[in-house]
C-alpha cells in the first residue's frame, strides 16, 4: 500500500449528506474483476448526462455541467469536502478505489459510514472527521475562494487552512501507523500467526462444531 | 461484570489486542462473485492460501439472471457478468471452500438467505462477507458484519480481522405489533427514528417482547436493515426460536455435539444490568406499515402519512437533501402516500425473500390481480430452496394467477446488477433495503415496503394500507 504522510491539495465541495456508495460508483461497474480503472466512473450518474456502461469511452460522454466536480475550478482536486454519513450503504470497496483513481487522497466530512471509513485506510486514503461547524466553515471558504487548498499533515493530525487556521483531527493509532508507513495489513497480521494458531486450538476445543 | 451480547461475542473472539485495536477470529466467511475476485487475485499475487478453507461458503447471487436458466451459463446475456460468475467458480476450484453453490445449483441463492438456510450461520459465530447486509446473520446471536474486499483477502489469508470494538446500542421494541405490521416496518420505523447515521460506530442489539415475538425470518429482516441505520452489526439474543431454526440444517452441529452447542448458545444474551452506550425504545402498537418517500431509508413515513414538507426538516442540510429527493422522486410535499401510483413491484432481496415473506405476499395477492397500470410485478425467491418450498406450497401459482412473474433466485432488482432494473422515472414498490438514487436502475424511483404492502400496492396500482384490506 502507498504511504500517506502529508498533502497540500485543492479542495472540491460536495454539499450533500448521506452520499452513498451506489452514487460513488454505480453497480454496473462492479462487474469488473480488477481493482483499478474506476476513476472515470466515480459519481457516474451525477457526472454525465447519459447512462454509463462498462467499456464506454468516457472522454466522449456528455458531462453534466451542473455537477460540482465538473466545474473547471475544481479540476485536479485531491481533497473532497462533504457532509455527514459519507459512504453509507453498500460495502463495495470499489467506492474508495474509484475516488482514489479519480485523484482524491483525503475526504473531509462531519461523519462517515463505518465500512467505507475502514475501506479508505486499506487504500492509502485518509478520511478525516471534523465537526459539523468546522465543515460548514470550510464549505463557505471553499466556495468563496477559487483555488482553495488545505494542508493535511497526518503525523501532526492537523488540517491547516490557507489563512493559517489549524484544525486538529483524531485518527486511530494503528491505522495512522499503517498509513504513514504504507504497511500491508496482512503482512502485519501474519507476524501474529502463533497467536492465531493458539487461539484456534482453544476455540476448536470449546466449540468443535465450528470446525467441521 | 454484566456483559452485553455484543461484549460476549466480541470478547470471545479476540486473538490479540493492542491500544484498543483487536485482532478477532472469524468463524464463517461467506463469499460471492462481486467482491471476491480482487481478493483471490491478491492471494495469488502474494502466493498465499486461505488459512482455513472449511470456513468458506460461497455462492453466486449478485449478477445472476432471474430468467433464461434453461440456457445455462450461455443464458447470461452480459459477457462481463458471465466472466465474473465463471471467475468465482475458477477461484473456488483453485483455493477451495467448505461448500460452493454455483449458478443454477438447487441450493444457490442470495448469500444471506443461503447461509442460514444451510445452517452455515450458527449462534456465537463471527460471520463476515464482502457485503454490507451481512448484518442479517446477527439474527442468530452471531457477530456478523460486512467487510470490504481488502478485508475479504485479509480474512482469507489470516482467518482474522483487525477491528476496533464498537459501542453497543440497545433498541428495544416492547408490546405487540398490529396485524399487517411486519419486521420490515419495525426496521424502517427504527431508521426513521434514529436516522441512517444513527447507528454509526455502534453494534445494535434488538430486544423487547415484540422482537422476541418475531420469527427467525423476521429477525433476519430486522438485522439485515441494521446497516441502513448505520450499524455494521445488528443482533438478537438466542432463544428457543433460534435453536429450533438451526436444528437439523445441513451444517448444524451433529447429534454428538448438539447438547454442548445448545448449552453454550443459551448463554448468548445480554446479562441483567449490562450497560449499553445508547438506548432507544419504541412501542410496537404505535408502528404503522411504513413506506419510504425519498432517496434514503430514513425518508420514511407511515402509510397513512404524507410526504413531509420542508418546514419539518431539522436543518439546512436536510432541507437541501429533501428538495433533491422531491425532484428525483417526482413528488411534492404533503402528497398522501396512498395517492402515489406505481409502475413496478419487486418482491425479493436479502431483506424479504424468505418463505415467510412469500407466504405473506401471496396471502394478499390470492384471488386478486395486478392493477393495469403496473407494468411488471415480479417475485424473486431468495434461494433455490425457498423457490422449491414455495412451489410445493403452490405460492408460485397464486402469484402467477394474480399476474406476477415468478423468477429464478438471486439479488435481482435490489441492486439491479443483472437485467432486472427500473427505467428512468419508473416508480417501484420494493421489498428491498435501499432507495438510493439509481439503486434499482438509473433514474428509477424506489419506495421501500414490506412484502404485504408491496403485494397490496401491486393489486391496487398505488400504495394502500394493508390493514384496510
Amino acid at each position: 500500500m502507498q504511504a500517506f504522510t502529508q498533502l497540500n491539495g485543492l479542495v472540491a465541495p460536495l454539499d450533500r449528506a448521506n452520499v452513498d456508495t451506489d452514487a460513488i460508483i454505480p453497480k454496473q461497474f462492479l462487474k469488473s474483476i480488477k481493482r483499478s480503472g474506476f476513476g472515470p466512473n466515480a459519481f457516474d450518474e451525477w457526472r454525465y448526462l447519459d447512462r454509463g456502461e462498462p467499456g464506454m469511452d468516457n472522454s466522449q460522454r456528455p458531462l453534466n455541467k451542473e455537477f460540482v466536480l465538473n466545474q473547471p475550478r475544481y479540476q485536479g482536486a485531491s481533497i473532497l469536502l462533504t457532509r455527514e454519513n459519507f459512504g453509507c450503504g453498500s460495502s463495495r470497496e470499489h467506492a474508495p478505489w474509484a475516488l482514489e483513481d479519480y485523484g482524491f487522497k483525503v475526504i473531509i466530512a462531519s461523519s462517515f459510514a463505518d465500512i467505507f471509513f475502514n475501506n479508505c485506510f486499506k487504500n492509502g486514503m485518509l478520511p478525516i472527521v471534523l465537526s459539523a461547524d468546522i465543515v460548514d466553515t470550510l464549505f463557505k471558504q471553499v466556495v468563496a475562494n477559487e483555488g482553495y487548498a488545505l494542508n493535511v499533515d497526518l503525523a501532526a493530525q492537523t488540517v491547516t487552512s490557507p489563512t493559517g487556521e489549524v484544525y486538529p483531527f483524531e485518527v486511530d493509532a494503528f491505522r495512522k501507523h499503517c498509513l504513514l508507513n504504507g504497511l500491508d495489513d496482512i503482512g502485519l497480521t501474519m507476524q501474529q500467526q502463533d497467536k492465531i494458531k493458539a487461539f484456534e486450538t482453544k476455540h476448536r476445543q470449546a466449540q468443535p462444531w465450528l470446525f467441521v | 461484570m454484566a456483559k452485553t451480547l455484543y461484549d460476549k461475542l466480541f470478547d470471545s473472539h479476540v486473538v490479540a489486542e493492542e491500544n484498543g485495536t483487536a485482532l478477532i477470529y472469524i468463524d464463517r466467511h461467506l463469499v460471492h462473485e462481486v467482491t471476491s475476485p480482487q481478493a483471490f487475485e491478491g492471494l495469488r499475487l502474494a502466493g498465499r492460501k486461505p488459512w482455513r478453507v472449511s470456513s468458506i461458503v460461497a455462492t453466486a447471487d449478485h449478477n445472476t439472471p432471474t430468467t433464461g436458466w434453461e440456457k445455462g451459463l450461455a443464458g447470461i446475456a452480459d459477457p462481463v457478468a458471465r466472466i465474473q460468475i465463471e471467475t468465482l467458480t475458477e477461484n473456488i476450484r483453485e483455493f477451495g471452500a467448505k461448500a460452493y453453490f454455483p449458478f443454477m445449483d438447487a441450493r444457490q441463492g442470495i448469500v444471506h438467505v443461503m447461509g442460514p438456510e444451510q445452517g452455515a450461520t450458527l449462534p456465537g459465530m463471527t460471520v463476515v462477507c464482502g457485503d454490507s447486509h451481512t448484518s442479517t446473520h446477527g439474527a442468530f446471536g452471531a457477530l456478523a458484519h460486512g467487510i470490504g474486499t481488502s478485508e475479504v483477502e485479509h480474512v482469507m489469508a489470516t482467518q482474522c480481522l483487525v477491528q476496533k470494538k464498537s459501542k453497543a446500542m440497545l433498541v428495544s421494541v416492547e408490546g405487540e405489533l398490529q396485524a399487517g405490521v411486519t419486521a420490515k416496518d419495525v426496521a424502517l420505523a427504527i431508521i426513521g427514528k434514529i436516522g441512517t447515521a444513527g447507528g454509526n460506530g455502534f453494534a445494535i442489539e434488538f430486544a423487547g417482547s415484540a422482537i422476541r415475538g418475531l420469527s427467525m425470518e423476521g429477525r433476519m429482516t430486522l438485522c439485515n436493515m441494521a446497516i441502513e441505520a448505520g450499524a455494521r452489526a445488528g443482533m438478537v439474543a438466542v432463544d428457543d426460536a433460534t435453536i429450533n431454526y438451526v436444528k437439523g440444517r445441513p451444517f448444524a452441529p451433529n447429534e454428538e455435539q448438539w447438547e454442548a452447542a445448545v448449552a453454550y448458545w443459551k448463554t448468548l444474551h445480554s446479562d441483567e444490568g449490562a450497560k449499553f452506550d445508547a438506548s432507544v425504545s419504541l412501542r410496537a402498537e404505535e408502528i404503522q406499515p411504513q413506506v419510504t418517500w425519498g432517496t434514503s431509508p430514513e425518508m420514511v413515513v407511515g402509510v397513512d402519512g404524507k410526504v413531509p414538507s420542508l418546514d419539518m426538516a431539522k436543518n439546512d442540510v436536510q432541507r437541501g437533501d429533501w428538495e433533491r429527493a422531491y425532484a428525483y422522486m417526482g413528488l411534492t410535499a404533503n402528497t398522501p402516500i396512498t395517492d402515489i401510483a406505481i409502475d413496478k413491484v419487486f418482491i425479493g432481496s436479502c431483506t424479504n425473500s424468505r418463505i415467510e415473506d412469500l407466504r405473506a405476499a401471496a396471502a394478499v395477492a390470492k384471488g386478486k390481480h395486478v392493477a393495469p397500470n403496473v407494468k411488471l410485478a415480479m417475485v424473486v425467491p431468495g434461494s433455490g430452496l425457498v423457490k422449491a418450498q414455495a412451489e410445493q406450497e403452490g405460492l408460485d401459482k397464486v402469484f402467477k394467477d394474480a399476474g406476477f412473474e415468478w423468477r429464478e433466485p438471486g439479488c435481482s432488482m435490489c441492486l439491479a446488477m443483472n437485467a432486472d432494473k427500473l427505467e428512468p422515472g419508473e416508480r417501484c414498490a420494493s421489498t428491498s433495503n435501499r432507495n438510493f438514487e439509481g439503486r434499482q436502475g438509473q433514474g428509477g424511483r424506489t419506495h421501500l415496503v414490506s412484502p404485504e404492502m408491496a403485494a397490496a400496492a401491486a393489486v391496487a396500482g398505488h400504495f394502500v394500507d394493508v390493514r384496510s384490506l
